[in-house]
Formats: C-alpha cells, structure tokens, sequence
C-alpha cells in the first residue's frame, strides 16, 4: 500500500483508519465547503482535489481518508475517483505531462510532441521515468486547439505551441523545480481599419 | 458581410483590464443588473426580463443552439424553495476554447448575467461548473466572484435590492460527458457523471430534484448586453435566424488560429482567409469541420458561399455546434483524422447504453484497422451500419456525436477511405 501506512504502521486493512490525515484548517474548509450545498455528497470532487494537491493522489487509502470525513461510503468514493481521469488513483511522478494529441493538437503535430518527449524521456505514454520524476500520459482534448500542439502540468499550467526546443526548455524548468508561467494569450486584432478598436482583450 | 472589419466586440472588447471589477464598471458593467432591480417601469417584473432575453433570441452557444429566455420560461412558478442555475464551462469538445477568454478577459460579464438570469428565474443558488483541466481560469474565476461578493453584486440584497443570490464554482476533474447537461448535474451533485433519462426534464426536476435550468457561460455573457441594449439591439448583429456575436474559435491549419468575436452569419472563407489569415505554409483548403468535432466536415467545394450561422450550416449538411471550427489543408489524412476522432468519443463515452459503448469501441477498432491498411470496403459498409445503430437509440446524444462524423466522413471522402482500403475478396460486377 502507500509508503505512509508502513511509517505508522496506521494499515488500512488492520483497523480500518486511512494512513493519511487532513490537517485542523483542511477540516475547517471542507465545513465550509458544505455550506454550499444541500448534501454533502456534493463535496466529494472538491475534497478528492483537496486530498490529491496534498497527498499527490487519490489512492485507495486517501479515498478511505475522503469517504471517512465525509461520512460517505467508501464505494460511493471509489466510484468517483474511477470515473473522472484527472484524479491520480496512484501515485504518479512527480510532474505529470499531459500531451494533447487530440483532433487540433493532432492535426499540428501532437503525435510528433509526444513521440520526442517519449525519445527524450526514455518512456512510453503512461509511464513514469525510473527517478520518478516524470510521467507522460496522452492527453484529450484540454481546450486550447488554436495553441496547438500543447500540454497540461500535473493538472495546472498549460504550456503552448510546443516545439522540440520549447519542450527541452520546460523540462529544465521543471527538473531546477520552477513551473512554468501562466501564457496569457490575448485574442487576435481583427480590424484591418486604423480608427478601430477590435477584440484583443488584455489582462492588465 | 462586408462589415466585419468595423464590428466592435462586445463580450471581450479591447479594454485593458476588463477583469478588473471597478475598470468593468467604469464601462458600464453592472447597469444591466442595476436596471433590473431598481428600474421598476423597465423592468416589473421578472417576467419582463424572460420575455426580452426571448425576443432577443440567445441561441445556445453550447452547440445545440436553443434560445436561451425560451428555456428560462420552462421554469415552473417559484415556490419559496430552492431553483438552481448550472452555468456551463465544462469547455471540452475538440476545436472548442471559446468559453476560458471569457473567464480570463472578461469574467464579471459573465457573472453579471448568470445574475440577472437568477433575478429573472427566481434561481436561489447559481452553480459554475468549469471543467477541471481550466484550474489557472478556475483562481481567474474566483478572484472575480470574491470581488463580486464583496462589492455586494452577489450574495444578500444585491445592490441594496430584496433579491439575493449566491454563486458557487464547482470544478470538474476530466470528463468530456460532464459536458452533458444531466451529467453535469450528477456531477455537480458529487457523483459519477451518467447522463439522466428525459424526461423528466432538469426544469421541472434537475439539482436534487428541484427546477434547474442549464446554460452555457457564452450565452450567459451575451445577456448583459440584452437588458442594456435590448433585444432589437441584439438582433442586429449578423444574421436574423441566429443573431448576436459569436466567439468563434479557428484552429488547424491556419497562419493565425484563435478565438475572434465576431458577428454571426460569417463566410466561412472570410474566417479562414482574412480573420485567420489564410492557410499554413501556403497549402490549399481541404475540409473543414464547422462547430466542434461532432459536426459533419465538410469539403472545401461546399464552403464558397457558406456562412457560419444554424440555418446555413444545416442547409450544408452539418451544424454551428459549438462555432468551433477546424481547419484541414491538402496535406490532412482524412482516414486518420476520423479514427482519431473516433478514438475520443470511445474513451469518453460513460458506457450506460449499449448502442453508445459498444459502438463507439467498434468505430475505433475498424477505423485502426483502415488507418493502417488492413481494413476492406466492407469495413466501410459496417462503420456506416454501426453508426445507424448508434442514433437515436441512447440516454443522451453523445452516441449520436461520436456517429454523425463517421458517417459524413465516410461518405463525404469515400474515395479516400477506399483508396486505404485492400481490394475485397468479393468479386465486383
Ligand atoms: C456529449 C455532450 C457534451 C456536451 N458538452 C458541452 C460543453 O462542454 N459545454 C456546453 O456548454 N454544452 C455542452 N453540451 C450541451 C449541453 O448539454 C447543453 O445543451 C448546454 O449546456 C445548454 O446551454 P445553452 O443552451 O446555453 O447552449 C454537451 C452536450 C452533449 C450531448
Ligand atoms: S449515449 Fe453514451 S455517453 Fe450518453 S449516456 Fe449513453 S453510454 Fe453514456
Ligand atoms: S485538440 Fe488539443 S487542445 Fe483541443
């Protein structure tokens, strides 16, 4: 099972109690969080989020952690974590890329993205590099088809227009433990007149 | 359309720093809302407010094309007890990335709207739901609704008024079916996203059983716009059947993909050769597929004259969908592009019924078998008998969605797909 439960020897399958805890203020949240719905089945998503930003994954155990503070049944847990494909039902590397090679990302070169971070990380889609450091998974669609080819960061940061040279510069970033910036990425001027304003909104 | 080049955009106009709340209401943010609270001779009623956003004609931006004040008006007569509003930003058909620049450029538009579209349903509690892989829009989100609830434009007694509302932002956490409107509540309700039998339909029993109406955030953002300017304002942008802007999002092979608003009704040409500037690397147009990857592609012979709007689109033989449009130059495997296509909805797809789980597994598996030659023109023959046992025969329409491009594929590039295929053993003639 997880590496924790050997540490305090809290297993799972001995007393039933999750090896995995959420701190006095992570409870406190989840309380607030209730408020907003009429039942607390409806935090299951947000508290599976909660527990993978602070475990790193939703394994079994960390399920049991969830279904335990909620009062839920363990299945009904279970059954969410399975059906939704960004929760990590084991423990993943530790920057997890997920490369669109869906139809627009597929159409400008996705596949061709994926195959040199396979080359250059010695793994296949779905595997993790041997130091842990990275997993590579084949991602669908994430919404950024005009920015193509492009990949998402364990979950957070997109990165864009991906070539060989921005996929080698990412990798550095990550390894010296900087993530890369949010792209902002303003829309297209579509005036062609001068006296015109056109849509092009800006973030400052 | 020749006046596209002087349009000015009305849902991300080129202001600087329109995700700011007090630069949003130095420009006009907020009156709409404002209006419908205090403007009692304008507005008497919440009533009054459904009938203009229905004379407006809102259709759907979230591909069906519904209008939008026609399906508030399904909303029983409020009862004191909770009505719920489910904003949809799960944003995750392919070609589609329209609905995160309202979130990044212009959010309190969007959050104006689903406001006065509480005010005019009687909604108790509006829920957000934003697809989960959106978590640097979904902090972009929450900023503005604190900042909302702070200048007391959500919450209680919004701008000093009797009507109070709250507005939750739920994350999804990747699931392209959450997309569907009752699996979107399934999901909102902390389950596994199955689609719900119709009816009954989510106005009379939707979030935990009471009346909720579904929206997609585009449509939301446009309703603004309505209440300041009225409906006859909002019709008189691009084309009568299906008016207002559209944020349309072009991406493939152009020198310039992106999302552009612009009104509706636009040829499809002007969008690819002087919005997009044009094909990539000088290549010549193939195909498009018009409205997100389920709409029918359609080969560049049929697009001279085609204008980007429901009516058109229909009369083409495809659909504005989500006004997402992919565009393919001469270069494009077409086979590929469809098995590839083929490949999302199978994985996608919750695998209640059974025409939808085992078909969609079915189109991608003879599909790879085409793509990589090994397929015959009798695999052609069964992909189209598959997808017409996949229509109209499942809880929601993603089995339709996942049918309609192999079927007009197929049929719109047949020679493509022979010429991959090996000669049958079955003697022609
Ligand atoms: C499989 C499937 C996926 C869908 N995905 C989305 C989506 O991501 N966003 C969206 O707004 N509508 C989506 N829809 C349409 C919704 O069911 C619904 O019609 C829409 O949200 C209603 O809002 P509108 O009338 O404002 O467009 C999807 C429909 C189906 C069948
Ligand atoms: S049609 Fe497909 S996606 Fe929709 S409910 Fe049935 S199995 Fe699920
Ligand atoms: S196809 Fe890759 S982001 Fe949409």
């Amino acid at each position: 099972m997880s590496q924790k439960s050997s540490d305090n020897g809290a297993s799972l399958s001995q007393n039933g109690t999750s090896a995995y805890k959420f701190t006095k203020e992570q409870l406190a949240e989840i309380e607030v969080l209730k408020t907003k719905y009429p039942e607390v089945q409806a935090v299951t998503l947000p508290v599976l989020w909660m527990a993978q930003d602070t475990f790193g994954h939703v394994d079994p155990e960390v399920q049991r952690l969830v279904a335990q503070t909620l009062d839920l049944p363990e299945s009904h847990v279970h059954g969410v974590a399975e059906f939704y494909t960004q929760y990590f039902k084991e423990p993943k590397g530790k920057h997890v890329l997920d490369v669109c090679t869906c139809l627009s990302c597929h159409l400008c070169g996705g596949m061709d993205i994926l195959g040199y971070l396979e080359n250059k990380l010695g793994i296949k889609a779905g595997e993790t590099t041997p130091d842990g450091q990275f997993t590579l998974q084949e991602a669908e669609c994430l919404g950024a088809c005009g920015y193509a080819p492009m990949m998402q960061i364990t979950n957070d940061v997109y990165v864009n227009h991906l070539t060989p040279e921005k996929v080698d510069r990412v990798l550095d970033q990550l390894a010296s433990g900087q993530t890369p910036d949010f792209e902002s990425i303003p829309m297209p001027l579509v005036s062609t007149t001068s006296n015109n304003k056109a849509a092009g909104g800006s973030d400052e | 359309m020749s006046d596209w080049r002087t349009y000015e955009p009305v849902l991300i106009p080129n202001i600087a720093g329109l995700n700011r709340l007090e630069t949003y209401r130095k420009h006009g943010g907020y009156d709409a809302l404002h209006a419908v609270l205090h403007d009692q001779n304008t507005w008497p009623d919440p009533a009054s407010v459904v009938q203009e956003v229905k004379e407006a004609n809102i259709r759907g931006r979230g591909g069906a094309g519904f209008n939008a004040g026609l399906k508030w008006s399904f909303m029983p007569p409020a009862d004191g007890r909770p009505r719920y509003l489910a904003c949809n930003g799960d944003e995750s058909e392919p070609g589609t990335f329209k609905d995160r620049k309202i979130f990044e450029y212009n959010p309190f538009l969007f959050i104006e709207g689903a406001t006065i579209a509480a005010y005019a349903m009687s909604i108790t509690t509006i829920y957000v739901y934003i697809r989960g892989e959106y978590r640097s829009w979904i902090h972009k989100m929450e900023k503005a609704v604190s900042d909302a609830y702070d200048a007391g434009l959500l919450g209680q007694n919004i701008l000093g008024s009797d009507f109070s509302v709250d507005l939750v932002l739920h994350s999804g956490a990747g699931a392209y079916i959450c997309g569907e409107e009752t699996s979107l509540l399934e999901s909102l309700e902390g389950k596994r996203g199955y689609p719900r039998v119709k009816p009954p339909f989510p106005s009379q029993r939707g979030l935990w059983g009471r009346p909720t109406t579904i929206n997609n955030i585009e449509t939301l953002s446009n309703v603004p716009g309505v209440i300041r300017n009225g409906a006859d304002w909002f019709k008189s942008i691009g084309v009568d059947s299906h008016p207002g802007p559209i944020l349309y999002g072009i991406s493939g092979h152009v020198n310039r993909p992106g999302v552009y608003e612009l009104p509706s009704g636009m040829p499809v040409m002007t969008l690819i050769e002087e919005v997009a500037q044009g094909m990539r690397n000088g290549k010549k147009l193939k195909a498009i597929i018009p409205g997100g990857s389920s709409t029918p592609i359609l080969p560049a012979k049929d697009l001279e004259d085609l204008t980007m709007d429901a009516d058109a689109l229909r009369g083409a033989g495809s659909m504005m969908g989500t006004a997402g449009m992919v565009v393919m130059d001469e270069d494009t495997d077409i086979v590929e592009t469809l098995w590839r296509i083929s490949k999302f909805y199978h994985h996608e797809s919750c695998g209640q019924c059974t025409p939808c789980r085992e078909g969609t597994g079915w189109l991608e598996k003879i599909l790879e078998k085409v793509v990589t030659g090994q397929g015959t023109t009798r695999d052609l023959d069964l992909l189209l008998d598959i997808t017409s046992q996949m229509e109209g025969r499942t809880i929601c329409a993603l089995a339709d969605a996942a049918a309609w491009p192999v079927r007009y594929t197929i049929s719109r590039f047949r020679d493509e797909f022979e010429a991959r295929c090996k000669p049958s053993l079955i003697p022609v003639g």
